[in-house]
């Protein structure tokens, strides 16, 4: 199928979600990286995935909204993520690079209801690395509605990400989750806090075929 | 300055007075990437400036009886509200790393020369990453209890702190799914006052109540604070108070800290001496202020006032 395309919510931003393919139950969530945007189709890794598939643009990227005047933060895309669940409810979610950070902070803020996350290579995956890069601050002018925006570039590629910071967000995952392996993690490039997740009990890796496989929900007898 | 104005337009004539509280002598904005930050201007337009940054929370006018002080000593002072604060525009997103680069394009449009930079609390904070980024834009630096040390208490255990942040997500969440229905509660501006108090429980009701008038907007329903909704106090996120320790030793400018020493302000960040005495930059000087809040400007504005006109007195 070609893409179905709804807008949702954020404040007065409007938040691109695309359907990628359509099914019955629970829906799996694509996030993108840094600078990306959602893939025109399902992705051969998703084939698996029998309920609907759904790919979200971030703010300032894609076909969503640009805000003025910056002022991202990983925590805020998780916001993005939010309005998602609220309209869908429980999700499984993949996330490439940047939206592997914004997926594992999204499923330990709302563990109830992520049920379970991939982590995958790609755009943004580092960030700004386990402390704060060399000081660097810059004054943009106002961008206009073109994405990606540039301060999405600029500052989600400086937030830092602690290995320790990270951890915090597993451990809620795990307190809540009911599956033995609600994180799982595909990437083969490994900054620091993705290298500590991995190397958490209750984590495990899988290619992304594998992970997206094994959070597919059983079909109701 | 461009853009800066000659009077000061009152929302509503229910006004209070202060006792050394003097509006703005100039008001203005200026731009920064697409949004509109409102300026507040004290003193002799041609005096050496002072860019004065508030806390969080706060707003340019409680710089009001502070900032004339300074202007009568002969400098220009110069502040502005945050994105989403005072006069300021509501912002789709905040952060500190977006108020830094606020203050970067304020300052770089109200002078072409090195100033002096003076922030309080978050703001103090703020200008330790702007100025370890940004050396050459200031000839001093003024840091009026914004000098972070022990963000994470040692009285919280990992579970505990991991329960708080837990806690803190899903209130963020929250607020921002109902950001549209989100506003500003009205009420009297003796109530909005006694609101604020638990935040400023040093500062007088008498101060509050001017601040009200100075700070909040007045409609139908009577007063309200100006603050974008959607900004709460605290936070979570991955900071850690070494890192703005780095960026203070890392400072190149004559540097002046002044610590409260009251240890139970609410919204203070509870700095001890010996906590920044060692990441003091070369020559760096500290004042510690036992007996004075976190809002030391304002608790105490002459003492204070003085204090920061000897420091700058070879900067003019």
């Amino acid at each position: 199928m070609s893409r179905r395309t709804e807008f949702l919510s954020s404040g007065a931003l409007r938040l691109a979600l695309h359907t990628l393919a359509e099914g019955e139950g629970q829906a799996l969530l694509l996030l993108h990286g840094l600078g990306e945007q959602s893939p025109m189709e399902r992705p051969f890794w998703a084939e698996a995935w029998t309920g609907p598939v759904l790919a979200l643009d971030f703010t300032g990227h894609g076909e969503s909204d640009v805000p003025v005047g910056g002022g991202y933060m990983p925590e805020a895309l998780m916001a993005d993520v939010d309005a998602v669940i609220a309209a869908y409810g429980d999700l499984t979610i993949v996330g490439r690079g940047l939206g592997a950070w914004v997926a594992l902070l999204v499923a330990g803020a709302r563990s109830s209801i992520v049920r379970g996350i991939v982590l995958a290579d790609g755009s943004g995956i580092a960030g700004g690395g386990p402390q704060p890069p060399s000081p660097y601050v810059e004054a943009l002018p106002a961008v206009g509605s073109a994405t990606p925006d540039p301060f999405a570039l600029l500052e989600l590629s400086r937030d830092v990400r602690p290995a320790d910071y990270a951890l915090d967000y597993v451990r809620f995952v795990l307190e809540d989750s009911e599956l033995e392996n609600p994180i799982v993690v595909s990437a083969r490039i490994r900054p620091d806090w993705l290298a500590a997740v991995a190397a958490d009990i209750g984590v495990i890796e899988l290619s992304l075929s594998e992970a997206v496989a094994s959070f597919v929900p059983p079909k109701a007898t | 300055m461009s853009g800066l104005g000659c009077q000061f337009v009152p929302d509503n004539d229910e006004m209070r007075s202060f006792p050394g509280a003097r509006p703005p002598d100039r008001t203005g904005h200026v731009d920064s990437s697409g949004l509109r930050l409102a300026v507040n201007e004290w003193g002799d337009v041609d005096a050496p400036m002072i860019a004065a940054i508030h806390g969080g929370f706060d707003f340019s006018r409680t710089f009001d009886v502070f900032a004339p002080m300074l202007a009568d000593g002969g400098w220009r002072v110069v502040a502005w509200d945050a994105r989403g604060h005072g006069d300021s525009d509501h912002a789709h997103l905040y952060s500190w790393a977006a108020d830094v680069r606020d203050h970067l394009a304020a300052i770089t449009a109200l002078s072409d020369k090195p100033v002096v930079m003076l922030g309080h609390s978050k703001g103090g904070g703020q200008l330790l990453d702007l100025l370890d980024g940004r050396p050459s834009l200031a000839k001093a630096f003024v840091n009026l209890d914004g000098l972070p040390s022990q963000f994470s208490s040692p009285d919280v255990n990992d579970r505990e702190r991991r329960r708080m942040r837990r806690a803190d997500l899903g209130a963020f969440l929250d607020r921002r799914r109902r950001r549209n229905e989100l506003e500003r509660r009205p009420d009297t501006i003796e109530g909005l006052a006694g609101r604020r108090q638990p935040m400023n429980p040093r500062l007088s009701r008498e101060w509050l109540e001017y601040l009200v008038t100075v700070g909040a907007r007045h409609d139908d329903l009577g007063w309200r604070w100006k603050i974008d909704p959607v900004l709460h106090l605290g936070g979570f996120g991955p900071w850690r108070p070494g890192w703005s320790m780095d960026h203070l030793a890392a400072l190149e400018m004559p540097f002046l800290g002044v610590l409260s020493g009251v240890q139970d302000d609410p919204m203070g960040w509870k700095s001890r001496r010996e906590d920044i005495a060692p990441f003091l930059p070369p020559g760096g000087r500290l004042e510690y202020c036992d007996d004075i809040g976190h809002f030391l400007h304002i608790e105490q504005p002459r003492y204070i006032a003085d204090l920061v006109l000897e420091f700058l007195e070879p900067f003019k």
